[in-house]
């Protein structure tokens, strides 16, 4: 028999998959199905005659862990070991959101992801007039230090990694991640986790920018940089699809908007001095996960392609590292009704299983109650519940992406790699993600999609169940999550106690210095975290940095 | 008030909420209705969406939230135009509110609060009737 794939599959076999086992082992349970029947590692295209099909199967398809990295990044995957089971959580102020995370930690979560308060993700302090209302509403609040060193009180951050979704401020809550884990006796190079830290999708989708573009950027490189030599084991940024796609887009727009705000920033990074394959390897992403399972699965498969030859041909990076696209998933909040709220863990349960066909590396699982406030404890343990029972019992993370070779799967990879690409394009041809966001393109093409769904729903010809068919008549909503009153004047008290216990004088210093630097080239993160082991607060820090750097605002029609 | 003039819509992101997509549909489906609508953007302050309210001569409010802080805000709106003795403006809200604070918004003058699912159609036609009234 001849099979043209064979000497590859050796090579791939000796090369990629023996070191990455003696690595990491594979676990037993995960190599039989449930009636006993052994399970292979990976399956593959059967005796290959034709040397162009074998060429084709190469380049668009390929080997896990390998170039262009579609069928996944790691040679085994979930046969070693689990994505991570990442619950974005925060509320409240530190003391409810810490206990919260103990909780979730018990319960066999096993990365940790901070929500912060609209005031934090915006650069105020609690105590600021816009804050007003909003204070733990929708994450927790932090200002200073004090708060951070709270939100992982008995949380040792060498055992945990841990997500920030923190944008315009990232700099700031990186910094104060550092000086927790100092004080913890955790040394920098030791930190695992991820800054979200991607403003060119809040411009786009999202809100919570600051300052305009370029400084935006320059804040961003500054952590690149930063970064690279002290948190070498942190993802300085995660360039998020997913608010692109709850805000209504295709799933081919997040891709191609997403990987066009990816290459902003590597060219950004680029222009600054940086070399790619020093920065590439911490840069991460992050997409939503819909109910259209295969859809999805298909998305994912691109966008590791599409990736890994933008960084490749374009960047001309040489690591394979640098050409991974490795991803968090959320299941789409959008997605969630208000109307038989039960039907959410099923649409949640569809969503989780794309994200894990599709290869993602870790995982939130939204809450059946989140289409009416923040979950209560009960929803949340339903959710982390259904990543576990996927991963433990549906057997799906025993064989590595188990739906290479689908007709349909394979063609709607192609194509939504094509549309993507030619997304790209469009905005190569803008000049660029800044120009193009300025021209307000990818809001206006998003806006659209939103649109003509939401139609779809209205005129019935898109069956939402519960909501528009198969409706019932509901009385009474579930319990739902409420933030009191009295964490608001608890945060309040606490931020007043530090301004009135720190040295003033080392504060201002640090801030008068840190102006100043921002005003010249000199990279900002060491006194970023200079003014927050003084205890400057978030709001303060944003403030010298908005006196500079000015404030963005966006255009509306 | 010119009663055959085009009816006039503010609709308004009021408070640190990003989460516009609620907001755009609506005005994008009141526009194809035939409505002048004036859209605030993201990130108001209560107090500027009462200035343009006034300045531009709305009849109609619609507010949206997501972030769970619409009890604080809202009730600032409704305040800031008695101060301005603009309480004439019909005022209604949309977003993540649980029912449980629908009551109170009510008594704060806002006429409906449309919750996620709400069909656009009934949006409307609350709009239609309530501003075929007032001509």
């Amino acid at each position: 028999m001849s099979d043209a794939l064979r000497p590859h599959v050796e090579r791939w076999k000796t090369e990629m998959l023996a070191r990455s086992v003696e690595k990491i082992p594979e676990q037993a349970d995960r190599q039989v199905t449930v009636s006993g029947t052994p399970v292979e590692t990976l399956y593959l295209p059967q005796n290959v005659a034709d040397q162009a099909v074998c060429e084709g199967y190469l380049r668009q398809t390929g080997f896990p862990g390998e170039y262009p990295f579609t069928r996944g990044v790691q040679p085994t995957m979930y046969r070693s070991r689990f994505w991570t089971m990442r619950q974005y959580a925060g509320f409240a102020t530190a003391e409810e959101t810490n206990e919260r995370y103990r909780f979730l930690l018990e319960q066999g979560q096993t990365g940790l992801s901070v929500a912060f308060d609209l005031p934090t993700q915006i650069g105020y302090d609690s105590d600021h007039v816009l804050a007003a209302g909003e204070i733990g509403k929708v994450g927790v609040a932090i200002d200073t230090l004090a708060d951070m060193e709270i939100l992982f009180d008995s949380i040792p951050l060498d055992n945990v990694s841990t997500s920030m979704t923190i944008n315009a401020p990232a700099a700031v809550l990186l910094a104060m991640y550092i000086a927790v884990g100092a004080k913890q006796g955790v040394s920098p190079e030791k930190l695992t986790g991820t800054i979200q830290n991607d403003v060119l999708k809040e411009y786009i989708a999202r809100g919570t920018y600051i300052f305009p573009p370029a400084p935006s950027l320059r804040l961003i490189t500054d952590i690149f940089a930063f970064a690279a030599r002290h948190v070498p084991q942190f993802n300085t940024i995660s360039v998020s699809g997913y608010h692109i796609r709850e805000a209504g887009s295709t799933a081919a727009q997040e891709i191609g908007f997403t990987l066009a705000d990816g290459i902003a920033y590597v060219q950004a990074a680029q222009a600054a001095g940086l070399d790619v394959d020093r920065f590439a390897p911490r840069v991460a992403f992050f997409f939503g996960a819909m109910t259209d399972v295969l859809e999805e699965v298909a998305k994912f498969r691109a966008a590791r392609r599409l990736w890994a030859r933008i960084m490749r041909d374009r960047f001309g990076a040489k690591s394979p590292r640098s050409c991974m696209l490795r991803f968090h998933t959320q299941t789409c909040g959008a997605t969630l009704t208000a109307q038989q709220v039960d039907n959410n863990v099923v649409r949640v349960t569809l969503q989780a299983l794309a994200a894990v066909l599709g290869g993602t590396q870790s995982l939130h699982t939204n809450s059946r109650d989140e289409a009416l406030a923040l979950p209560t404890e009960q929803a949340v343990q339903i959710a982390l519940r259904t990543q576990q029972i996927i991963a433990h019992e549906s057997g799906v993370a025993n064989t590595v992406d188990p739906l290479a070779g689908s007709y349909y799967v394979e063609q709607l990879t192609d194509r939504i790699e094509a549309e993507a690409e030619a997304y790209i394009k469009r905005i190569d041809e803008m000049g660029g993600m800044v120009r193009a966001i300025e021209r307000c393109y990818p809001q206006g093409e998003i806006e659209q999609s939103a649109y003509r769904y939401q139609q779809e729903i209205e005129r019935g010809e898109r069956t939402i169940v519960g909501v528009n068919r198969y409706t019932t008549k509901e009385d009474t909503q579930p319990d739902t999550l409420t933030i009191g009153e009295e964490a608001t004047r608890r945060q309040i008290d606490r931020l007043t106690r530090v301004r009135a216990e720190r040295d003033e004088a080392a504060v201002e210093r640090a801030l008068d210095t840190l102006e100043a630097a921002a005003r010249s080239e000199d990279n900002l993160m060491p006194l970023i975290l200079d003014a927050v082991s003084a205890y400057a607060s978030v709001g303060e820090i944003c403030d010298r940095l908005r006196n500079v750097f000015g404030e963005y605002e966006e255009q509306t029609t | 008030m010119d009663g055959s003039r085009t009816k006039r819509i503010l609709i308004g992101k009021v408070g640190l909420d990003g989460h516009d997509r609620g907001a755009k549909f609506i005005v994008r489906a009141l526009r194809n209705a035939g409505y002048e609508v004036i859209y605030s953007g993201i990130r108001r302050t209560p107090e500027q969406i009462v200035r343009t309210a006034v300045d531009e001569d709305v009849d109609v409010i619609g507010l949206s939230l997501l972030s769970g802080a619409h009890n604080e805000l809202l009730a600032r709106v409704a305040e800031l135009l008695r101060e301005e003795d603009a309480g004439n403006i019909v005022l209604f809200a949309g977003g993540t509110i649980p029912d449980r604070d629908i009551p109170h918004l009510e008594s704060l003058g806002f006429k409906w609060v449309f919750t996620p699912g709400a069909p656009l159609s009934k949006i409307l036609s609350a709009l239609d009737e309530e501003l075929k009234e007032g001509v």
